[in-house]
């Protein structure tokens, strides 16, 4: 587990002290107060039906400059109070039905996003990976072949440094670097924040460079169009099997380092087939971010996706 | 993963409704966290003393209720227990599972005062 992430430090880059105070008032219909003689806590949960519409909402926000300071003396008091027995009228204590889920925020969010980048054409994609599996080398090189062809901007996020953002700039695009700190992951407001300031081109592309962790980011929708999740040959052909989730939560994963294939011991046919007993809906592509070799099939899947959208707006235009 | 953001949300999520529904201290908290959900309830109960510390939240108690994990066998065509995502039928062992029940992380009410 990973109890050092906190997201309360989290900084984007220019703006170190970025206190993200947005008072977000979501209006739901289940929350309602009552006061009960008693209750049980026995759910009912008929699972018979095939309606699979799981809805995950996301919800997290990061603005928290808690302190550690724990407090050891306390009584865990298990036993006593309201659990089992309640008096009516003999206090003010009553039960607040709330049923939210506990990552709806970060999903209200991340459904803005995807609102604002569809609405004007930018397709996004969010990589995923682990630490060291080339993702940036893979961004770099897809920038330099792709840029004459299309307006793309970069959102790095990392704990620390802006090296990353570093290397993106060097290729002539605009980045910018969100250091989350503490934090394991990037959260869609995070991403709403940072839209703030890099200057997004309508019909471009934005590329979300994730923090490097196989776990964490799975659970935070971000508003992208897909997840992207990259593998590298010089991890284990099992990583799918191991991090299911990521693998699980991405459209498709590029098995990149191919060139490393002849020195190392891995077998792609069994980690492809690792990554589709996670997710039968995966698409993989086995490439080379060092030599290039096989990207110009994540080429052609990225300018097949981004055409899509910009029919998709053109055809929404059309018709008012 | 990821429990001490997930702790602040539920933190933030009850300090929200309190402003909504007038309540000022919260005695206990009962979250559903399903068995194939993306937390530990270890690590959440771990992180949440800290993150509760000085708001309405302090001193409350954390209960969890763990709900099983299901899923749906094409193969068998009908409801099984799932341990763990994307695992095996436990009845014929196969892959084709679809998970049904079990993934929710909510937090289902409060007792107030």
């Amino acid at each position: 587990m990973c109890t050092v992430c906190g997201c309360g430090t989290s900084s984007i880059e220019g703006k170190p002290e970025h206190s993200h105070d947005h008072p977000h008032d979501h209006a739901h219909d289940q929350a309602h107060a009552h006061d009960h003689d008693h209750h049980d806590h026995d759910h009912p949960h008929d699972h018979h039906h095939h309606d699979h519409g799981h809805h995950h909402d996301h919800d997290h926000d990061h603005d928290h400059a808690h302190d550690h300071d724990h407090d050891h003396g306390h009584r865990h008091d298990y036993g006593a109070g309201l659990a089992g027995v309640h008096v009516p009228g003999l206090s003010q204590e009553r039960i607040v039905r709330i049923e939210r889920d506990i990552l709806s925020k970060n999903n209200d969010h991340a459904r803005e996003n995807r609102v604002r980048f569809e609405q004007s054409g930018v397709f996004v994609l969010n990589f995923v990976s682990s630490p060291g599996s080339g993702k940036t080398q893979l961004l770099v090189r897809t920038i330099s072949d792709l840029k004459d062809r299309f307006q793309i901007s970069v959102i790095e996020g990392d704990q620390q440094t802006s090296n990353d953002a570093e290397r993106i700039r060097a290729t002539g695009v605009a980045a910018l670097q969100i250091n989350t700190g503490k934090g394991c992951h990037l959260d869609a407001q995070m991403v709403s924040h940072a839209l703030s300031e890099l200057p997004v081109a309508p019909s471009s592309l934005l590329f979300i460079e994730n923090v490097g962790n196989l776990v964490c980011p799975a659970a935070f929708d971000l508003g992208e169009a897909h997840k992207v999740v990259v593998l590298s040959v010089t991890e284990g052909e099992d990583k799918p099997l191991k991090y299911p989730e990521m693998f699980a939560a991405s459209d498709l994963m590029l098995l990149n380092k191919s060139d490393l294939l002849p020195h190392v011991e891995f077998d792609v046919g069994r980690c492809l087939a690792n990554a589709l007993k996670v997710n039968p809906d995966l698409q993989t592509l086995v490439v080379s971010a060092r030599t290039g070799d096989g990207m110009a099939a994540f080429y052609a899947w990225i300018e097949a996706r981004a055409a899509r959208l910009a029919s998709r707006n053109a055809r929404a235009a059309a018709a008012k | 993963m990821h429990e001490m953001a997930l702790t602040e949300s539920i933190v933030e999520l009850i300090e929200e409704e309190s402003r909504k529904q007038g309540f000022s201290r919260v005695r206990v908290v009962r979250l559903e966290i399903g068995a194939l959900s993306h937390v530990e309830p270890e690590a959440i109960r771990f992180c949440f003393e800290a993150v509760a510390h000085g708001g309405i939240v302090a001193g409350a108690r954390l209960d969890i209720l763990r709900t099983p994990g299901e899923g749906w066998c094409l193969d068998c065509a009908k409801t099984v227990a799932v341990e763990e995502r994307f695992g095996p039928c436990p009845e014929c062992g196969g892959y084709h599972v679809q998970v049904t029940g079990g993934e929710d992380m909510r937090v289902q009410e409060l007792e107030v005062d």
